[in-house]
């Protein structure tokens, strides 16, 4: 008698839940998920041989496009990788280093709402996922103001930034709600004093949640650190290790902040706390920013020269991104185009651990897993 | 008028039968739709409301008729059959559960005799009734021939088999109470019982119940596994299209409001309004233990309340009507906060929650019924707060 036991489903790469174009091949024994392999390569770009075609200036509106939900943070490790490359020849005026961190934090808690949010609309709770949206364009407005886009800014520049912060826009410490989209003092305070708070009620506080998260896709720390994580997911299972500390880049050693992790074997709710405290952290950050570029006036692009001609050599520079260690490998060859730009994105890492934490959990869970890794495909495929 | 009278009477009984059988059905399809047109229209205004959005707003005042141009939308989309797929039972699915959610209503009483069948097992109608759903989520689920709607048909099955029983279990204790399983006599027990008395209160325990299992019959969120729209894409009716999937709208719409109305009857006190007289009533209820026991001054607060009976029965239907909608919409109203608040369970963690918890709590609740109406019949006039005339236990008569 023919018998079949085991049900293979391809959850994507159209379904509601992918984050984009992912496929992933899930074999089910009724509920249960009994084997599962992610498949990736739907939204691939040649981004990192387009570079090649380039000049370094010319590939940073492409490096937005890769993580297209936390850009700024893509162009702070090409451009801080180039200048690596140039060494002592490029020197980055300070108030442009404090703007990075700024706005690379900043950025990050852009992207951890969404990360956030569209992890809560996973697990079946849509309303948080508009509130992520809602705050979320109140920081691209400020963005908007800055940069000139929404979205992909194309803001740092090899050797220091494009523009000033335009005036006004840190505005005063007392700055409350009314301001969350016009000042950055009127985000953090409104952040700080709604949007946590809210969160913390809606979704981390909720009953249903914690049943949804707690004890599902535990990943231990030695697995963690032998799949190669990084960022939230590292954390999560109770790794103290965050570039920011670990290894400054920038201006983060003069920055005052903790690493939250969670505990030993981590599970998708230590990985959605992790998040939700590194936003208070780089609230934190912001606040140390703000104050200090109030005070600090003066220039913020270096002395450059007018064609990007870095000098023959290779160049590996990692920085903490949103999702993970993001890492920019470069080679030159002494010419106006970078002969090899080679990016390390955390997600396609992530990924590695869907078949290591899936097995033996409900279909419901894969895309709980999934939401807890926080990916996006725009960094997986490049 | 005595015309048309005339022609009615010279009509065959059977002739009589089937044309006011043929008003009734027309006047409950008629009804139901216009319920599923305010609650899909209030679905998404509340949604939107809770999500800083604004919602429909174009067609009609405020985008109210929004499901006017909804349905005609989906009424000229084609409807797509896949390769393989079960036809008859692919076919006919959609319209069993429109038939089961608009059945619902043939029970409920919306008024003083506002019943079209008040059948003497209500209850037991109700049951068998939303058995059908069952069959309706099945039979698209395995007609679709399509992976998602398969687990979400096996899903539907086991979850509204399971919280069927728990449903009806939570409904004895009420029955209990009213001595009644026809629904009108449920609520003429909660009318002559007086606002205070009204099931929610004493059945509270059954009212908590009641509801959680009737969301879960109703795959409302965050029951809603059989659809999970983030796991199974739409569940089982992934495959449906065109007029087919409206239909599956229409049912889901029209029974949250018949089920709100249910819940309206049994626990809120269908038609009866909570006016000044009500008031009164229920306040000189409590000092008579509830009408059961004899107290003078109550008795004269229970009758001197009742002047609203009296009034016109025309404006009794009115303000019924209004009463029991408004009601029924308290209801609607609920489950739409609880659907745009919370995440949706697993289907392990919903099955133990109905067997393990929601089974023996409702269990429990037709125990501590029973009890405390004996205990009532027993000790009714001795256990009474002292220096008052309350009668504690005439809650539970």
């Amino acid at each position: 008698m023919e018998q079949t036991k085991e049900l293979l489903v391809n959850m994507g790469p159209q379904h509601p839940s992918t984050h984009g174009v992912l496929r992933l091949m899930v074999k089910l024994d009724g509920e249960t998920v009994t084997w599962c392999e992610p498949d990736v390569g739907y939204l691939h770009r040649c981004f990192e041989k387009l570079s090649e075609a380039k000049t370094y200036p010319q590939v940073i509106p492409f490096t937005d496009r890769c993580d297209y939900v936390g850009a700024i943070l893509n162009e702070q490790v090409y451009v801080e990788a180039v200048e690596k490359l140039f060494g002592d020849a490029i020197v980055v005026p300070e108030r442009a280093q404090y703007i990075r961190v700024l706005m690379a934090e900043f950025q990050r808690i852009a992207s951890h709402l969404i990360g956030l949010g569209s992890a809560a609309m996973d697990l079946g709770a849509v309303t948080p996922f508009l509130y992520a949206w809602r705050d979320r364009e109140k920081m691209y407005t400020l963005f908007e103001r800055i940069t000139g886009a929404r979205m992909l800014y194309n803001y740092l520049r090899v050797g220091g930034l494009r523009n000033d912060l335009p005036e006004g826009i840190i505005g005063a410490e007392t700055d409350g709600e009314d301001k969350a989209a016009e000042t950055f003092w009127g985000f953090i305070n409104y952040f700080d004093s709604y949007v946590v708070p809210q969160w913390d009620g809606l979704v981390t506080g909720n009953r249903i949640f914690q049943w949804r998260t707690m004890n599902v896709g535990r990943l231990s720390a030695v697995d963690a650190i032998a799949y190669g994580s990084s960022g939230p997911v590292l954390r999560g299972s109770g790794v103290k290790f965050d570039l920011r500390k670990n290894l400054p880049y920038s201006v983060y050693d003069r920055m005052e902040f903790d690493i939250p992790v969670g505990k030993e074997d981590g599970d998708c709710f230590d990985r959605w706390s992790v998040r939700m405290k590194e936003m208070e952290q780089s609230s934190r950050i912001v606040k140390q920013c703000l104050k200090w570029l109030a005070e600090n006036p003066g220039e913020v692009m270096g002395k450059v020269p007018r064609v990007l001609k870095p000098p023959k050599g290779e160049v590996y520079h990692r920085i903490e991104g949103a999702r993970g260690e993001i890492a920019c490998y470069v080679i030159s060859d002494g010419g106006p185009n970078p002969f090899k730009v080679k990016y390390r994105s955390p997600c396609f890492t992530h990924l590695q651990v869907m078949p290591l934490l899936c097995p033996g959990h409900k279909v419901a869970d894969v895309i709980a897993i999934l939401g807890s890794i926080d990916i996006v495909l725009g960094e997986v495929d490049r | 008028m005595a015309a048309l009278v005339e022609f009615w009477k010279s009509l065959s009984p059977m002739t009589q039968t089937w044309l006011l059988g043929l008003g009734k059905a027309s006047l409950i399809l008629v009804w139901s739709l216009a319920n599923f047109g305010f609650a899909m229209v209030m679905e998404r205004k509340v949604s939107a409301w809770m999500q800083n959005r604004v919602g429909p707003w174009r067609s009609g005042l405020h985008g109210w008729i929004q499901f006017i141009p909804d349905l005609l939308k989906l009424y000229h989309k084609e409807f797509i059959t896949p390769k393989n797929v079960d036809q008859a039972v692919y076919r006919i699915a959609p319209f069993l559960g429109f038939l089961s959610s608009v059945l619902i209503w043939l029970i409920i009483p919306i008024g003083p005799k506002g019943t079209s069948m008040d059948l003497d097992i209500g209850i037991i109608f109700i049951a068998a009734i939303t058995g059908y759903d069952v069959i309706m989520v099945f039979m698209a689920g395995w007609g679709s021939n399509n992976k998602y709607s398969l687990l979400g048909a096996m899903r539907g099955a086991a979850q509204m088999i399971s919280y069927e029983i728990t449903l009806v279990m939570s409904i004895i204790g009420v029955v209990m109470m009213a001595g009644s399983l026809r629904l009108s006599d449920i609520v003429l027990a909660q009318i002559n019982r007086g606002w205070f008395g009204w099931f929610l209160l004493p059945q509270f325990l059954g009212f908590i119940i009641f509801l959680i299992a009737s969301l879960a019959e109703l795959n409302r969120a965050p029951f809603d596994l059989t659809e999970a729209e983030s796991e199974l894409v739409a569940g089982y009716h992934t495959e449906y299209s065109g007029f087919r999937w409206a239909m599956f709208a229409l049912a889901e719409y029209i029974h949250l409001v018949g089920w709100s109305a249910i819940a309206a009857s049994l626990f809120l006190g269908g038609w009866a309004g909570p006016s000044g007289s009500t008031f009164l009533m229920g306040l000189g209820n409590i000092v008579s233990g509830f009408g059961r026991f004899p107290n003078g001054g109550a008795d004269f607060l229970f009758a001197g309340a009742n002047w609203w009976l009296w009034a016109h029965p025309v404006t009794v239907y009115v303000f019924g009507l209004f009463w029991f909608v408004f009601k029924t919409y308290l209801f609607v109203f609920l489950a739409m906060w609880i659907r745009w608040t919370l995440p949706r369970v697993r289907i392990d963690q919903l099955m133990d929650l109905g067997w393990k918890f929601l089974l023996p709590a409702s269990l429990f609740n037709i125990f501590l019924t029973g009890v405390l109406k004996y205990a009532a019949s027993v000790w009714g006039n001795v256990l009474v707060i002292p220096g008052t005339s309350f009668h504690l236990l005439g809650w539970w008569m």
